[in-house]
């Protein structure tokens, strides 16, 4: 007794399902990191802190705000980049710029399935098309 | 046994195992470790080759020159006909759960009596002659070069473990350590080691149809002797057939049961049994041998000695089997009879058993033809076929020791339970935990009922003893019934030691001793001839 | 001892990832190469060890029988325990691989004493190690179907519906994984019970701890990531899909740390098919339990069954012929026939 087909079926099933990440993709050349629109010149040229920094650290920099604002009433943020002040603010400070929540951080945050509760309190500010 | 109870559990220390790892302890050949090697003529006979004197206290075995050869050879052909033994090699990941469930380990602490170390040590050699990782990465992979030292371990260890299968219970992979232990023992013959306490049970039951050698016409005397005493105790005088054709059961239980008390007990119980019902059966002299002390040794053994049983169905035209108490020997018949001999059944008249008396079809042996003289029993009782008079057990208080092969290797547990409640009043059962499918060895099965080795049996039977002392101090339990020829032999010096006056009973002396018989004188005493109070 | 070699072991990996990748200047290896080596060995080296154990046949039905058998009709058998058709073997199997259930009967046997102070071996429920077990490989199971958000676009909607489930706590940010907590306290207390229980530590060799540090290598390198050093999980969606697209490409914002955990998944993956870890597909083939109790009701085949034939019946009468006619027994050759 050797029930090879069962085995062999099983066997399948296993690698067909280790595997999916490969076949998933299969045929596609290039994955491209999602497109931010960024807002024009005349609203910003820079953020609060270098892009790098930005890309790793946001949500840490948001978490901090908010813990400051609500638990210790503090409101201002000075930049590690130049020691500009900033007001500790998502809508004020982040949305004056990046209005367009879809265009900016939802891009993101989909690709890496990521569901910040940011907007659980907050509302997205109506895209103003800067 | 020098020790007492109270001494030999002080011996115990699970919490320090010995300083050295289990690779660098050494063997302890101390006496009282090992059973007896085999007397090399009766191991040459039952063909096995490299049969030859030797003392496992001794330095030198005396082993075959090229034995590392053979081992190995014989671990790969093994690996390549057993897909359990397989992927127990490869797939333990040593999680402990084993450990402590073994009787052994429970009642010596010796760590290697765990059924996880007692895999390893075999495992080890398995990685390091047939696995990458274990060539490469050696010790720290647990590989291990094969060597006399582990050779002799194997000895030690693979002879420390009853095939109860308590382990694989409990083993998230059902690794079972039983499987395992096989392989090993078949390993050593290979190379002319086996114990004697097995190879002449062997040799004999090929001779002369039963493990304990005796003779056909010595058969027929000790069944007469029973006949006599049957009468003697109730008047009724019982003819039991001997090797006679044209029967339509052929009745088949270990040879135990017909030779030492309080096996013949139980064969007088059948014997009343079958009066009390007029079963159309015959005794068989060639197969008088129930119990299997081939699965001990190796499954070539097991399938020659077993093949007697269909075949002297066959020559006398039985109808079916019944088969009678036995532990191991309900292994056998549950999980390879008829895998290995079910071939010869062709051309006989074996057909799917029916009991006569009420028409019950056991439609769970339509392949094998043979059925459990429990499952036959309780059938009886449940359709009124018998008469019965539970009140004459009532001095007995009783509880009941499942055996690990009808237990683990076929789930025969209400059967029993069920006659057993029928012909007695006062039924209790010992500890859930070490009962049914999680019931201890009696210490001594698969062929380790050997004298010499009586403080390992005893350590062995620690956690049946417990239990039985906790029904004795808790319930005034004063037997305990099994359905196993070698319980009733093993279980004796258990009780005897861990809970002193408990004795041991067939489940059907006491089946007989309840059962009336058309023309019965009164009843004044029990088959062991001890006077009955008045009921 | 053993647990240092496995520490030590796992330590060095780690290191030499830190080293090729920070200033080795083996980015290449550690990223491209050794990856996809890795899981042509892991998927190769599973296939031929589960085909090497499905080459020996199964010779008899051993399954281990964990409660009553079916028998005589009016006696409740227990189904799942002692199955008799391929259904209930079918459910046995899956209660044995989704619940390990074997493993939820455990007891510890203990050694105490009764009140009247005669010693008694008393058995008690030992669920920790099952409760570990199933924290452990559960919180596995979702933490790798959770990495697929770095193998799909669009991220399918289960996945995304797990990795919101999982951090619904909403404790800290970027957002706790309960999976994460649950995976380490179920390893912690699978390694602690090899150093603490002296029996078990005494049966452990390096390998097993070396499986259990490298795996909480792999864990804490991925919390390290996401909590501490909070890499650039969009650049490693790059580097991910680029690998799975065979076009691999490694953008440079990735962080060190990354490379150890993924070197780390690595050895995991070639380690697995020659290793214990080949449990997950073993438990699948086990005798003992993948089998039904059916052997006396149905014939079951045994390939190489050598039919060795008994001490034959007419060959015993000749033995004992003479004492078999003197005592009365049948005889099928007579005496006189024999002379």
């Amino acid at each position: 007794m050797y029930d090879g087909s069962k085995i062999l079926a099983g066997l399948i099933v296993f690698l067909a399902l280790v595997t999916f990440p490969f076949w998933n993709n299969f045929g596609a050349k290039e994955w491209k990191q999602p497109e931010l629109k960024l807002p024009p010149k005349e609203v910003a040229t820079q953020c609060i802190e270098s892009k790098e920094y930005m890309r790793e650290q946001h949500m840490k920099i948001l978490d901090d705000w908010r813990d400051q604002v609500v638990r210790e009433g503090k409101r201002i943020y000075i930049a590690k980049r130049d020691h500009k002040e900033y007001q500790m603010s998502l809508q004020n400070t982040c949305m004056k710029c990046h209005d367009d929540k879809e265009k900016f951080c939802d891009k993101c945050h989909t690709t890496a399935s990521v569901s910040p509760y940011c907007w659980d309190c907050h509302i997205a500010p109506k895209a103003k098309g800067n | 046994m020098a020790l007492k109870p109270e001494e030999l559990l002080a011996t115990i220390d699970y919490l320090n195992p010995p300083k050295t790892g289990w690779m660098e302890t050494p063997n302890d050949f101390s006496p009282g470790r090992w059973p007896y090697p085999a007397k090399p003529d009766l191991h040459r006979a039952m063909g096995f080759k490299h049969a030859h004197e030797w003392k496992a206290d001794e330095k030198d075995w005396h082993l075959p020159e090229n034995w590392k050869q053979i081992i190995s050879e014989g671990f790969k052909a093994r690996l390549d006909k057993y897909r359990s033994f397989k992927v127990f090699m490869d797939v333990c990941v040593r999680c402990g759960a084993c450990a402590d469930k073994c009787h052994f380990y429970i009642g010596g602490g010796d760590p290697k009596n765990m059924p996880v170390l007692r895999a390893e040590l075999m495992r080890s050699v398995y990685r390091a002659d047939f696995t990458t990782a274990g060539k490469i990465l050696g010790k720290l992979n647990g590989a291990r070069v094969m060597e006399e030292d582990v050779l002799k371990e194997w000895f030690l260890y693979f002879y420390q473990c009853t095939e109860c299968r308590r382990c694989s219970l409990f083993c998230p992979y059902g690794i079972d350590t039983a499987e395992i232990t096989m392989m090993a023992r078949e390993l050593l013959h290979e190379v002319g080691l086996g114990i004697n306490w097995i190879m002449e049970p062997v040799f004999n039951c090929n001779r002369t149809g039963n493990h304990l050698g005796i003779q056909p016409h010595a058969f027929k005397e000790i069944v007469e002797f029973m006949c006599d005493d049957i009468e003697e105790y109730t008047g009724v005088r019982i003819n039991p057939p001997l090797n006679e054709p044209g029967h339509e059961v052929l009745f088949i239980t270990p040879s135990g049961d017909a030779f030492a008390d309080p096996g013949i007990y139980t064969f007088m119980g059948y014997l009343i049994l079958f009066e009390a019902i007029g079963l159309d059966y015959t005794l068989s002299t060639y197969a008088s041998e129930g119990g299997n002390f081939g699965l001990f040794t190796g499954a070539d053994t097991m399938q020659k000695l077993n093949a007697k049983m269909y075949s002297e169905a066959k020559r006398l035209g039985a109808k079916w089997i019944l088969g009678g108490e036995c532990g191991h020997m309900w292994r056998v018949i549950n999980q390879y009879m008829d895998t290995m001999n079910g071939y010869i059944q062709e051309g006989s008249n074996l057909t799917t058993p029916r009991n006569p008396i009420t028409g019950t079809v056991f439609h769970n042996a339509k392949q094998t033809k043979m059925v459990h003289i429990t499952e036959f029993t309780a059938d009886l009782i449940k359709h009124g076929k018998l008469d019965l008079s539970p009140e004459r057990n009532n001095h007995l208080r009783v509880t009941y020791h499942d055996s690990c092969n009808p237990a683990r290797g076929m789930g025969l547990l209400e059967e029993p339970r069920y006659v057993i409640k029928n012909v007695c009043n006062n039924y209790f059962e010992m500890p859930p935990q070490t009962t049914r499918e999680q019931t201890f060895c009696c210490g001594a099965g698969s062929g380790l009922n050997t004298e010499e080795i009586m403080e390992i049996r005893l350590r062995g039977g620690l956690p049946r003893g417990n239990a039985l002392k906790y029904v004795q101090d808790k319930h005034d339990v004063n037997m305990m019934a099994c359905i196993c020829a070698l319980d009733r032999a093993t279980l004796i010096p258990v009780a005897d030691f861990w809970a002193p006056g408990v004795q041991i009973t067939g489940v059907h002396e006491m089946v007989a001793n309840a059962l009336n018989l058309k023309g019965q004188k009164k009843r004044e005493v029990n088959l062991r001839g001890e006077e009955l109070e008045e009921v | 001892m053993n647990a240092f070699y496995g520490l030590f072991i796992v330590c060095a990996l780690a290191l030499a990832a830190l080293v090729g990748v920070g200033g080795g200047g083996m980015t290449g290896l550690f990223a491209v190469a050794i990856p996809y080596a890795a899981v042509a060995i892991f998927v190769v080296g599973f296939a031929l060890k589960v085909m090497c154990w499905a080459k020996s046949p199964v010779p008899f039905r051993i399954p281990t029988t964990g409660g009553q058998q079916k028998s005589l009709d009016w006696i409740p058998y227990a189904r799942y325990d002692n199955p008799v058709n391929s259904r209930d073997t079918v459910v046995r199997m899956i209660l044995e691989v989704l619940t390990f259930r074997s493993l939820f009967r455990n007891t510890t046997a203990v050694l105490g004493k009764t009140p009247d102070g005669k010693p008694q071996v008393g058995y008690f429920s030992e669920k920790w190690l099952w409760l570990a077990a199933i924290l452990f490989h559960y919180s596995f199971l979702l933490i790798v179907i959770r990495h697929m958000r770095f193998f799909t676009e669009p991220v399918p909607l289960p996945i995304q519906w797990l990795d919101w489930a999982d951090s619904i706590l909403q404790i800290y940010s970027p957002t706790l994984y309960q999976t994460n907590l649950l995976f380490l306290a179920g390893l912690g207390w699978l390694l602690a019970r090899r150093l603490l229980y002296p029996q078990i530590r005494y049966i452990s060799n390096a390998a097993d701890y070396f499986a259990l540090f490298l795996i909480i290598g792999i864990a804490l390198s991925g919390i390290y990531m996401r909590y501490v050093a909070k890499v650039d999980i969009v650049s490693i969606k790059q580097f991910t899909m680029s690998l799975v697209m065979f076009s691999p490409v490694v953008p440079k914002e990735i962080a060190p740390s990354f490379f150890v955990h993924l070197f780390l998944v690595c050895v995991l993956l070639a380690y697995f098919p020659f290793s214990k870890l080949m449990h997950l597909g073993g438990v699948f083939l086990s005798p003992t339990r993948n089998l039904p109790n059916d052997s006396r009701i149905h014939h079951h085949e045994n390939p190489w069954n050598p039919k060795i034939k008994p001490h034959s019946y007419e060959a015993y009468e000749d033995d004992f012929r003479e004492a078999m006619v003197e005592a009365g027994l049948p005889v099928v050759k007579q005496l006189e026939e024999e002379a």
